[in-house]
């Protein structure tokens, strides 16, 4: 039984991790070494996972019976086999990037960030594998709960005020609402197994639906549907490669999948869409898509720009839940995929930007593309992948969300996503054309400033923009691995769908 | 010979070995003694439990006579886990003790600190273990009148007010504990608590038997700090001995409780209540304010351990709404958290106790950055809380889940509604102290602290370890407690 140790080695692989990296606190290279190791490892193991989920195998695992009927069970089904692989995968890169930004930006705290970055993966995972809604919500708490450390990781006042945000919304959507809810269903379903068709099906109706499903959406907190989306702009206080795994790909995406996987498997798909309850919550979504858009236009900070794009990003997913046919359930659980992607290489540039310049405001950013090259033109494929235009691996995931929309009959959906396109273009392209196209400040006023940088070192500068003056080596290679995946996931997208066919059509 | 004397040893023991405390003089010997004798308390206790899970109630008659005119130790399932929960509580206080005692009390007062904490440990397993109406009002008496002694060896002054207040107040609340037993005892005749309940119905709810309901329900009502009758707890536990909070925090009030779970099922019998003056009406509403009510009290505390008094009586709530409830969901949620709740508040006030050892103070702003000088204290603070709050994983979640499913159950959606919120307010008061501990750097003047003595840790670790375990692993907690609240009801044990 290959695959039932691979689930558990999955969670316990990172925890391992975690005690080695603790105990290795004085030898930062060992220390670092062993969190790349670790993270290895972990691609491998969920890997084995994968041939045969694909094949239509269900491996599962009970590790202990928590509550009468209750135990905690893991089960790999596609959609949780996708986010396992995103997860882990983006793990080992992230862990490449955090080695650079950590050491170069000489962070406090260094094993406590790699110890709690393990946990959260660790938790992730189990939330990906969990084989009941009572599983996903023990390790959905313990997510927020590991990453909160890695959120108030500053110490000052700010990091306080973010991690209060952060906590205070998380954790009293899921225990003020999501745990009502799951209490109900145990109550009226008597299983909380996630089983393809739901468990709802046919023992609820009429208003009830409703209030579960809106108890189910607000108390997943982490798909940041608005208005409960505050605390992702409030996390971005936390180190960059935080925001880049975490808030970008694990927590939020951890979120986006429990959304899906509440409607698919506690819901129904059939069911939520024959019930009509899906209706208002797909306005919720695109209201989210186009208001988080728009405020994501307004700020000058580059980590906030991106999240409010999270924000919007994520309601695709919801969307896709919301609209609940098989076009649109694929192309949302896509999305979890391209999304992660690209919105992974944003980060990165945001960090390497930082690093290599300290700048955090776009304005300031006016003519850094001469000088960070690759950065922006790995930022450059991320931006046109999240806005989904070929051949980047976003535009997969919006296609099949606007066949879903048209199969659905909701006409106003496809003009959302296009209107949403837009918006992208107009906060994400202009970044990367003033870092191109805009010379320097200090460029036009290059006559004045040259006898007292010639007369400090008479540095020899090459041609207008300056020299070229990347953020650390590790950095860098991590950004474009994942801009290259990007690329990668147009070209090799048949496989997602394959993988994830079954949970549509089941 | 021992096994069949094991009732009368639970209480005997403790007993003689309090005087010798005394005798003792020396503060170290007299804490050995107390110690040991507690571990075998401890034992005995287990050994009772397993017998009664194994073969059923056990029924022990004092000195050969026969009940109902002897005085009967009758050991059911119920009362095993209460027994199991004070002995072990007290064991592991006491291990804890010598340190702190050590430094919070007189040296001259040391054997007499220890003799009255095993007067107390007496009490609270007396009045869990007898049969005996009367024989309860007695033991209830002596943990009292010991508990108000050790709180008032509490190092500030203010104890002596606080330990006078509770004295006041639970001397009312024994009286009228034995205001209602008299009244049984004038329409019955016996005072035997399973014959009384055998005779009751018989008798009907005349207005004696009213009376005496209202009297034994507002006595116990006061001993177990049901708001709004609390109002002596946060002063007793604020200034008490560090270690004394600990003990009476987990054992006291839940001991209360057993004395109201036991008159109302067991004596006046489930349907009394249910036909006259229905428990859902009255204790409940009473229950969730306070749930609602001291959860918000405990976010203003300045001062820690105050803060966690007012928890208690929050959480006492939880428990009160879930017998209140009077089904079998609802008790076994009530009894299970009962038992989750000592732990983890336990070694809360154990971990606390660590802190004013070695900062000498637990206001809030005294705290600021001990995540980093005691981390391993802190730690276990951070995860007692969180099982406070009722994240999974923890004791907290696990009866607080059986909770809501009971007020769910009932329709009741207001209370499962309030239920969530107060863990939300848990949240608020445990994260306050989360804050100022991990993320406010400490004052340059802050004395230079390391970690508490491991005679404290590791009994703090102990209980605070224990509540991530019954999280996990439900088999004793909520498996005892629905056998508990099966029999309560009427079913068989």
């Amino acid at each position: 039984m290959s695959g039932n140790s691979a689930i558990l080695l999955a969670m316990a692989i990172p925890l391992a991790g975690a005690v080695l990296i603790a105990l290795n606190a004085k030898r930062p290279n060992l220390r670092e070494a062993i969190t790349l190791g670790t993270a290895g490892l972990l691609f491998i193991d969920v890997l084995t996972l994968l041939p045969e989920v694909a094949a239509g195998g269900r491996p599962s695992f009970t590790l202990i019976e928590m509550l009468p009927g209750l135990p905690l069970a893991f089960e790999v089904e596609p959609l949780g086999m996708l986010f396992g692989l995103v997860a882990s995968g983006l793990w080992i890169v992230n862990s490449i990037y955090s080695i650079g930004y950590m050491r170069a930006n000489k962070e406090q705290n260094q094993t406590r960030f790699y110890v709690c970055f393990a946990v959260a993966i660790a938790s992730t995972l189990g939330i990906a594998f969990a084989g009941n809604m009572m599983t996903l919500f023990v390790f959905y708490e313990a997510l927020t709960l590991s990453t909160y450390p890695l959120v108030t990781h500053k110490g000052n006042e700010d990091a306080r005020r973010g991690g209060r945000t952060y906590l205070g919304i998380l954790l009293s959507t899921s225990i003020g609402l999501q745990l009502l809810a799951i209490l109900w269903t145990w109550q009226v379903a008597g299983t909380l197994d996630f089983t393809v068709g739901g468990i709802l099906n046919g023992k609820v109706s009429g208003p009830v639906v409703g209030i579960l499903l809106l108890l189910y959406m607000y108390g997943i907190g982490k798909a940041a549907l608005m208005p409960l989306h505050r605390w992702l702009p409030a996390a971005m206080v936390a180190p960059t490669p935080v925001s880049a795994l975490l808030h970008a790909v694990a927590v939020v995406k951890a979120g986006v999948f429990t959304v899906m996987k509440v409607a698919v498997y506690i819901f129904g798909i059939d069911f939520l869409r024959e019930s009509g309850h899906g209706q208002w919550l797909a306005y919720i979504a695109a209201a989210t898509i186009l208001i988080a858009s728009l405020v994501a236009m307004t700020k000058d900070n580059l980590k906030a720009r991106l999240a409010y794009s999270t924000v919007s990003q994520l309601s695709y997913i919801v969307l896709g839940a919301a609209l609940a046919t098989s076009w649109s359930v694929i192309g949302g659980s896509m999305h979890i995929a391209m999304h992660a992607m690209g919105k992974i290489t944003l980060f990165f540039c945001a960090g390497a930007i930082y690093t290599a310049t300290h700048k955090t405001e776009i304005s300031e950013m006016t003519g850094l593309g001469r000088i960070m090259p690759i950065t922006f033109g790995a930022f450059l494929i991320g931006a046109l992948s999240i806005i989904g235009l070929p051949p980047m691996g976003g535009s997969w995931s919006k296609w099949y969300l606007a066949l879903g929309a048209a199969e659905s009959g909701q006409i106003v959906m496809i003009a959302v996503l296009m209107i949403s396109s837009l918006l992208n273009v107009a906060y994400l392209i202009p970044i990367v054309a003033r870092g191109f196209f805009q010379p320097a400040p200090g460029h036009a006023h290059e006559p004045a400033q040259e006898p007292s940088s010639a007369g400090a070192a008479a540095a020899p500068r090459t041609g207008s923009a300056g020299k070229i003056r990347e953020a650390p080596t590790l950095c860098v290679v991590a950004l474009c691995l994942t801009a290259s995946g990007c690329i990668l996931l147009f070209f090799f997208a048949d496989p997602l769908y394959r993988l994830l066919e079954p949970i549509a059509v089941p | 010979m021992i096994a069949a004397n094991l009732p009368a040893l639970q209480i005997v023991l403790p007993l003689i070995a309090a005087p010798l405390c005394l005798l003792l003089r020396r503060g170290n010997l007299a804490w050995a003694l107390a110690l040991f004798v507690s571990l075998a308390a401890f034992a005995i206790a287990v050994a009772l439990l397993t017998q009664v899970l194994d073969s059923g109630a056990i029924s022990y008659e004092l000195g050969g006579w026969a009940p109902p005119w002897g005085i009967e130790y009758r050991v059911d399932v119920l009362n095993a886990f209460v027994l199991l929960i004070v002995a072990a509580i007290g064991a592991v206080v006491l291990a804890y003790a010598r340190r702190s005692v050590a430094q919070e009390v007189p040296t001259s007062q040391h054997s007499g600190f220890y003799t009255a904490f095993l007067l107390c440990l007496t009490g609270l397993l007396g009045v869990a273990i007898t049969g005996d109406a009367f024989n309860l009002f007695v033991f209830l008496e002596i943990s009292s009148l010991s508990s108000y002694v050790l709180i008032s060896m509490g190092r500030d002054r203010r104890a002596l007010t606080a330990a006078f207040q509770y004295l006041v107040m639970g001397t009312i609340g024994a009286t009228f504990i034995v205001i209602g037993i008299g009244l049984l005892y004038m329409s019955t005749g016996t005072l035997n608590m399973a014959d009384l309940g055998a005779r009751l119905p018989a008798i009907g709810a005349n207005r004696t038997v009213l009376a005496a309901f209202a009297f034994l329900t507002v006595g116990a009502t006061i001993k177990l700090a049901l708001f709004p009758l609390h109002f002596w707890l946060p002063n007793a536990y604020a200034y008490a001995p560090s270690a004394v909070t600990a003990f009476l925090a987990s054992t006291a009030t839940k001991v209360s409780i057993y004395i109201l779970l036991r008159f109302f099922f067991t004596v006046f019998g489930p349907t009394f209540e249910a036909e006259e003056i229905t428990l859902n009406n009255l204790v409940v509403p009473l229950a969730t304010i306070a749930v609602l009510v001291c959860s918000t009290v405990a976010i203003y505390q300045g001062n820690v351990k105050r803060m966690l008094a007012y928890s208690s009586i929050a959480q006492i709530g939880y428990m009160m709404i879930g017998i209140g409830f009077g089904t079998v969901t609802g008790l076994t949620a009530g009894i299970a958290h009962l038992f989750n709740h000592a732990v983890t508040k336990g070694g809360l006030f154990l971990v606390l106790g660590c802190i004013v050892w070695r900062i000498g103070s637990c206001r809030l702003g005294d705290l600021a950055g001990l995540g980093r000088r005691m981390p391993l204290t802190m730690f276990a603070f951070v995860l007692g809380g969180l099982s406070l709050i009722g994240v999974p994983l923890t004791a907290g979640f696990v009866s607080k889940w059986v909770l809501v499913q009971a007020a769910i159950e009932q329709g009741n959606w207001l209370v499962a509604v309030a239920i969530l919120a107060g863990s939300l307010l848990a949240l608020i008061y445990v994260w306050r102290v989360v804050e100022v501990a991990y993320l406010r750097p400490a004052p340059d003047s802050a004395p230079e602290a390391a970690e508490a003595p491991w005679s404290m840790l590791i009994p703090a670790w102990i209980l605070i370890g224990a509540s991530i375990y019954f999280g996990v692993e439900t088999s004793l907690s909520l498996g005892v407690a629905e056998a508990a609240a099966r029999f309560l009801l009427g079913g068989a044990g």
